[in-house]
């Protein structure tokens, strides 16, 4: 019942912030294969879960289990190598560097060639063309030699995306990867999302419930820092609590 | 976002591709066109020592901007690096006879140990932190330099033979001397200019711009940091070491915190972050040290106004004043 059917599972994870709880005693199994969604208002603690399944904050109690095996004590960058790889709230891409070089920068990472101070950057050059895969996945083909900061916000979340899969995560974590994106770059990622989905698991922070209705075959709701309900959408949606807490305010 | 604003970026695509070719070719000519002039210049009517001096100082600053323009790591403790590799090198020549090459690498070699140490000890702490750790560690080889008795306290090392390079090529000859020092200068700046332009350069950049997207895609930070601190002390201490054989002493000055200072000032006016910036820094600072000998104290009140005037003024360095001009002129 372990290992096989569960990508993730994380048991009794708190987070205390100078004694408030950010995250209050979470059990979250995510199952293989499948696209798993965490909702809730903003605030209710999801990107402090995320924070805290890659180890990017300590979690106060609690343990996380990667393929069965415990990661609670893991750094964020062996986590990332082991399979598991997260998106950023807040778009994070390399400015300075072009939309090519940042895709590219997770293409590296596998390879051994990091240390490697003395050669030339073109031996990168090997992976333009599995770069420009990635780009042309997202729709940024036509953008390769832009520098990422001057791409604008919705171009560069998917390039996030494409940084993300460029390291064939097994369960990729991604953050709110729609925020602030015209409707058009939605349906895009949105599609995209469901095409990368079919060889990997996904657990998804977002706000667009259409894309979450879409998207998920399973929904985790969070409610300052603890769980409300979880169950696929048509539960959720016949859920009083989950209309009252979620849906009311406003976000559908 | 309109179809229009998508064809200008298309556009400057294009233009990005052939900037990036012509870079190349600009960096190769320059680079040329660089060496011929630090070979020429003792015949312009330039003091050999001075160029020397002014070499070994830019060697300096080039290191230290890998860490500062690249990394975006600010230490202020590399007077240790820098010190300690010309005791080293004034040691091993002057007591135990090592022939100038040797000397040199010793120092660059203790430099490179020394650097990892203190890397590694002061890579986790951030920002004015990262600074502070650095100082302290600094602080500590100033005091050791003080204290142990082959340094010879305020005295220093003096009278350090030139001796022969290879065991054959007498440097006590000044343009024998000079060659070398160009030598060790041309080989210190293609270590950090490959290192820039590496696949290891590449992953620094990143850091610099978002240190927890580069950890989140799987990369080992810290050990990445500790890399570039530890080639940034020993390409420091390659400088040092041959500013001993050139000067033919050791002393407290060169590990001091000032020093240490010094290679901060000079990275600024010149530009972090500019493979050429640091030169030009270094050549202002020592130019003005050398003007200003006579002045005594009013040396440092004399560079302090100038550095606030600059940073105030031109923020970017020269070198980053000048490209950003060239790019808003074409
Ligand atoms: N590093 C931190 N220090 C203190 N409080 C934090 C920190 N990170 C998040 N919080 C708090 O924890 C709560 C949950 O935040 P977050 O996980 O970002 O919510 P969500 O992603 O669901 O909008 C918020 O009240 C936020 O202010
Ligand atoms: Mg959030």
């Amino acid at each position: 019942m372990t290992g096989s059917d569960y990508v993730l599972e994380a048991e009794g994870l708190t987070k205390q912030f100078r004694g408030f709880y950010a995250v209050n005693g979470v059990n979250l199994k995510v199952r293989r294969g499948s696209i798993h969604a965490l909702i809730g208002p903003n605030g209710a603690g999801k990107t402090t879960v995320f924070n805290l399944l890659t180890k990017f904050l300590d979690p106060t109690s609690g343990r996380i289990l990667y393929n069965g095996e415990d990661i609670t004590r893991s750094g964020s960058a062996a986590i990332a190598r082991k399979g598991m790889v997260r998106s950023f709230q807040i778009s994070a891409v390399f400015p300075q560097l072009t939309t090519l070089e940042n895709v590219r920068v997770a293409l590296q990472q596998p390879t051994g060639l990091t240390h490697k101070f003395w050669k030339a950057e073109k031996v990168l050059d090997s992976m333009n063309e599995q770069a420009m895969g990635l780009l042309e996945a997202v729709g940024l083909q036509d953008f390769a030699r832009v520098h990422a900061g001057e791409l604008p916000y919705g171009r560069k979340r998917s390039l996030e995306i494409a940084t993300t899969l460029a390291l064939d995560p097994e369960f990729m974590l991604l953050d709110e990867p729609t925020a602030g994106m015209a409707h058009e770059d939605v349906s895009r990622i949105s599609a995209l999302i469901k095409r990368v989905s079919k060889d990997r698991t996904i657990l998804l922070v977002e706000h667009n419930l259409s894309v979450v209705s879409d998207l998920s075959d399973t929904i985790t709701v969070l409610q300052r820092g603890e769980i409300l309900v979880e169950g696929d959408y048509e539960t959720l949606t016949n859920n009083p609590d989950v209309r009252e807490a979620y849906m009311g305010t406003g976000h559908a | 976002m309109t179809a229009a604003k998508e064809n200008t970026q298309t556009m400057s695509t294009g233009q990005k591709i052939s900037n990036a070719l012509s870079d190349r070719r600009v960096h190769l000519a320059g680079f040329g066109v660089g060496i011929l002039l630090i070979a020429i210049a003792p015949y312009l009517g330039l003091y050999p020592i001075y160029l020397m001096k002014l070499l070994c100082f830019a060697l300096f600053a080039f290191a230290f901007n890998l860490l500062l323009g690249f990394v975006g790591l600010l230490s202020f403790g590399h007077a240790a690096f820098f010190g300690m590799a010309s005791y080293i090198s004034a040691h091993t020549i002057k007591v135990w006879g090592f022939t100038p090459e040797l000397g040199v690498a010793a120092g660059t070699l203790v430099a490179c140990v020394l650097g990892l140490a203190f890397g590694s000890l002061a890579i986790r702490q951030r920002g004015i932190y990262f600074a502070m750790i650095t100082l302290a560690l600094a602080q500590m080889v100033y005091f050791f330099a003080l204290q142990a008795p082959f340094t010879h306290g305020e005295d220093g090392i003096q009278g350090v033979p030139r001796g022969e390079l290879f065991g054959f090529i007498d440097l006590s000859q000044t343009m024998n001397l000079y060659y070398f020092v160009m030598a060790v200068f041309i080989l210190g700046f293609f270590i950090i200019y490959r290192a820039i332009h590496s696949p290891f350069g590449q992953i620094l950049k990143a850091v610099r711009e978002n240190e927890s997207r580069v950890t989140s895609l799987g990369y080992n930070v810290t050990a990445l940091k500790v890399g570039a601190f530890t080639l940034s002390a020993t390409i420091t201490g390659l400088a040092g070491a041959t500013k001993a054989v050139v000067f033919q002493s050791a002393t407290l000055t060169d590990v001091h915190w000032s020093m240490s200072g010094e290679v901060v000032l000079m990275t600024l006016l010149g530009g972090m972050g500019t493979v050429l910036g640091p030169l030009f820094g270094a050549g202002i600072i020592v130019t003005l040290q050398d003007y200003l000998a006579g002045m005594g104290s009013w040396v440092t009140v004399i560079t302090g106004t100038i550095f606030v005037v600059c940073v105030l003024t031109f923020r970017r360095g020269v070198v980053g004043e000048l490209t950003r001009m060239l790019r808003i002129h074409s």
